[in-house]
Parts: structure tokens; C-alpha cells; sequence
């Protein structure tokens, strides 16, 4: 075929949406792994992860396809969002009643609450390790990210802020992990029944696991 | 029974439509749908007015011509029904039915009901073929085809090219269509041999034609009045995805 060396099709648009999305989705599990040192009772466990993921020089490279994950999901959503926002110019007067995967009707809505706690996030521990947000003073130097949490989790609005956003991103993942094996055609009557029961589990543990850890500061610490 | 219509009324593609209601007496529960349209219309004729347009056929639910978005469904409340196949028992006395055409930016309105749907037959001139010279009926086990890979094939041509997939879809997305399209040769031993040239093409056309893009919602395939699966998106899916990765330079 001629065309299309330049153009990306719909199709691929979506693949590499999914992809990204996959990418992200297995970051999410390691992140979540790290975050769940915070509960080990002291600092040691977590600053020792801390340690290790800022001085591996491996990491370090995976920290920018990490970013550019990041870059290109958001980059393909907001492009399926805006053609598809242009598809039915004039809308139905009846809303549509038909049976749906309820949370896909809103990945663009719950996206954009997922990028702004992603901004905070940015603000409150990456840029700090940058040096372009200045050092608070209860925390020892730049990579003493289990002070920097303590603190947050302990500030009730941060931690509703922190709660909605897992909330939400949960209703994200839920439509996300089937949706990507979808899109990479992987649907098949044999496996995809139980691609879509381990998409719910895992939206479920990604979003309870990650909100345990400022309930757990919050209330018992 | 008595019903009430709130009908889309539109002169042509450049005029602005509206809402019309219209009142209905003694509509009996075994009219079709079509047939309640009918009825309505000899009223308006007989009235002196201009009757409301909508398409429709074969009236038994092959052919693909009859489409209308009744109370927030494509083809009505009933699931693997055509809007001909519809009856009006499966309203209630003195219920308000919503009538509306089927929305989206590559079906632009002809009059009142009446859509264009020849983006349809341009995806499929894009593709939606088998480039062979059969002459006359081959002998029929010349080509051995399981039975199931038959049976799933025919599952996927039992699409009658309504529309209601992009009715459906929140994207007024063609994916389910085009998927069955594709699928449906893509199976079979005749049609493999151009499967990665044609779903390359048949993509490209959907896309050109202004159809939204898929985002897995599945509203097609609980409205398809033939129960087609979105299995055969992910199969379209799998077909792109090894022709764009696979196949050669000018294929």
C-alpha cells in the first residue's frame, strides 16, 4: 500500500495507545510494590528501594520510556478523543441506552483526573529530586522520599485528593486492561472471559493497594 | 392502543431539521413498525401534508435498508430485531416512541429518517471483494473448508450493512461493519489470498469517510440486529496489525 507511511490509521493510533497503556500498566505494579515498602514500619526497606531504583543505571534509561509511555498514551487518547468528539456532529435527543462497558464512555474524563494527580505527584517528588521545587525542611536530602510521603499522608485533603484519584484510576484500568487486548486482537472466546475477570482484579488491587497506604499514615500511624 | 410520535423532520441535508409530534389512535399491537409509519403517513397524506420519509425494503429483515433510532436504540428496544421485524406490541398504550435517524458525520441525512449510507459501499469497493474470475459454480469440495471455520465466516457475512453499529457507537464508529467485512473473507481459503491488502485498504477508506475511531465500548454489537461479535474487531484487529507488520513494501 502506498499510503499511510506518514498518516497513522485509526487502528494504529489505538495499538499504540494500548501498548503504551500496557507499558504503564506494568509500571503501575512496580510502583505499587515500592509504595508498599512504606509500610514496613520504619524508613529502612523503602529508602533502600529508593536507593537502588535512583542509582541503577538501567533504571535510570527506563526512566525516560517511562516518560515517553507517559507522552505517547496521553498523545494517542487525546487524538482518539478529539476524532471521535468530531464523528457525530449532531447528537441523538434520546441518550443512547444501549448496553456498554460502562466506564469507556469516560476514559478521556477519567484520564484527565489521572493526569492532574500525575502533575501533583510530579510536583511534590520528582521535581523535588530535580531541584526545581525547593527541599522542605523536614526532609534529610533530595531522595528522602519516605519523609516527603509521611508528611502528605498525614494532611486529610492530600489524602482525599490521593483517594479520589486512585478511585478513579481504578475505573480507568477496569475498561483499559480488556480494552488494550482488545485492541491488540486478542479476543478469543477460550481466554478473553478471563482476561476480563483479571482486568477487574487487577484495577481492584492497583486502586485498593495504592489507597491503603495514606489511610494507614493517616489513621494508624 | 394510542401512541404518541416525536419524529425528526428535515427537508434535505442543507436545511435545519426539528422535532415533530404527531398523534396516533387505534395503532393495532401487531402493526410492525413500519406499517405504524405507514399508517401515520396516509394520515398526513390525507391530510394535505407532507408525509415523513424513511427507508425500508424487504420488510423481513435481510436486507439492510430500514434503520431507525427509536426511543435511544438503533432498530428499537428489542435485541436482534430490524426496525421492519419491530412490532408495536412492544410498546406501551399511550407511550411517546422517539423517532430519530441515525446520527453520525459519514451518514449525512437525505430527508426526515432517511440517511446516506453509500460510505458503506465505498469501504467496500475499497476492498470488500474477492479479485478472482470464478466462471461458473466451482465443485463445491474442490477446496476443503472446516466446518466451523465456515460457520464462522458466515457468521460474520450475516451483517446486512444497516448501519446500527455506527448508530450505536458513542464514536459513530464502523468497526463492527468493516470487522465482519474483512472477517468474512479473511477466513475463507478464496478471499486469503488479498486478506492483507484488503483490510489495509478497507481501514484506510473507514478512516477517510469520517467514522469515529473504536474505543471498545461494545454498544455494537448489543445493537447489531444479526448479533455480530466484537470478536471479529479483534480478528480485523490481528489482520491489520500482521499486514502492517508482515506484509511487503507495495502490499
Amino acid at each position: 500500500m502506498k499510503q499511510s507511511n506518514f498518516k497513522l490509521s485509526s487502528l494504529s493510533h489505538k495499538t499504540i495507545l494500548a501498548l503504551a497503556g500496557l507499558f504503564l500498566m506494568l509500571f503501575l505494579c512496580t510502583h505499587l510494590l515500592t509504595n508498599l515498602l512504606l509500610l514496613a514500619g520504619d524508613s529502612r526497606a523503602f529508602d533502600a528501594a529508593v536507593a537502588f531504583l535512583s542509582s541503577n543505571p538501567i533504571i535510570k534509561v527506563v526512566e525516560y520510556v517511562l516518560f515517553a509511555g507517559f507522552i505517547i498514551h496521553i498523545l494517542m487518547g487525546v487524538i482518539v478523543w478529539i476524532n471521535n468528539s468530531r464523528a457525530r456532529p449532531v447528537k441523538y435527543y434520546v441518550a443512547q441506552g444501549s448496553e456498554t462497558s460502562f466506564f469507556s464512555k469516560f476514559m478521556i474524563h477519567t484520564g484527565l483526573i489521572i493526569f492532574t494527580f500525575l502533575v501533583i505527584h510530579l510536583i511534590n517528588f520528582f521535581f523535588i529530586k530535580l531541584g526545581w521545587v525547593a527541599l522542605p525542611d523536614y526532609a534529610k536530602d533530595t531522595h528522602d522520599f519516605y519523609s516527603m510521603a509521611v508528611v502528605l499522608f498525614k494532611e486529610p485533603l492530600y489524602v482525599i485528593l490521593y483517594l479520589v484519584s486512585f478511585v478513579f484510576l481504578g475505573f480507568h484500568l477496569k475498561h483499559a486492561f480488556q480494552s488494550a487486548f482488545q485492541t491488540l486482537g486478542l479476543n478469543h472466546d477460550k481466554y478473553f472471559p478471563a482476561i476480563k475477570v483479571i482486568g477487574t482484579i487487577y484495577a481492584l488491587v492497583i486502586s485498593i493497594g495504592f489507597s491503603i497506604i495514606p489511610i494507614y499514615f493517616l489513621f494508624f500511624h | 392502543m394510542d401512541i404518541k410520535l416525536k419524529i425528526w423532520r428535515q427537508k434535505n441535508a442543507s436545511t435545519k431539521g426539528r422535532f415533530e409530534d404527531y398523534e396516533l389512535r387505534d395503532v393495532s399491537p401487531e402493526m410492525s413498525f413500519l406499517e405504524m409509519l405507514d399508517y401515520l403517513n396516509k394520515q398526513l397524506i390525507e391530510g394535505g401534508k407532507e408525509p415523513v420519509t424513511f427507508e425500508h425494503d424487504c420488510r423481513e429483515g435481510i436486507c439492510g435498508t430500514c434503520g431507525l433510532y427509536i426511543n435511544g436504540r438503533p432498530h428499537g428496544p428489542q435485541q436482534h430485531t430490524t426496525t421492519c421485524e419491530l412490532h408495536m406490541r412492544a410498546f406501551k398504550d399511550g407511550e411517546t416512541i422517539v423517532v430519530e435517524p441515525w446520527r453520525s458525520k459519514a451518514f449525512p441525512i437525505i430527508k426526515d429518517l432517511a440517511v446516506d449510507r453509500s460510505a458503506f459501499d465505498k469501504i467496500m469497493n475499497a476492498g470488500g471483494f474477492v479479485n478472482i474470475d470464478t466462471g461458473s459454480a466451482p465443485e463445491a469440495n474442490n477446496i476443503p473448508i472446516n466446518k466451523k471455520i465456515s460457520d464462522r465466516a458466515f457468521d460474520a457475512a450475516v451483517c446486512i450493512g444497516c448501519g446500527a453499529c455506527v448508530a450505536a457507537c458513542k464514536n459513530s464508529s464502523a468497526m463492527l461493519f468493516v470487522a465482519a467485512k474483512v472477517s468474512q473473507f479473511a477466513l475463507l481459503p478464496q478471499g486469503k489470498v488479498e486478506a492483507a491488502e484488503r483490510v489495509q485498504r478497507m481501514v484506510e477508506k473507514m478512516d477517510e469517510l469520517g467514522f469515529g475511531f473504536c474505543s471498545n465500548t461494545y454498544a455494537c454489537e448489543f445493537d447489531c440486529p444479526k448479533g455480530i461479535s466484537v470478536e471479529f474487531i479483534a480478528q480485523m484487529n490481528r489482520e491489520f496489525l500482521s499486514a502492517k507488520l508482515c506484509a511487503h513494501k507495495g502490499h
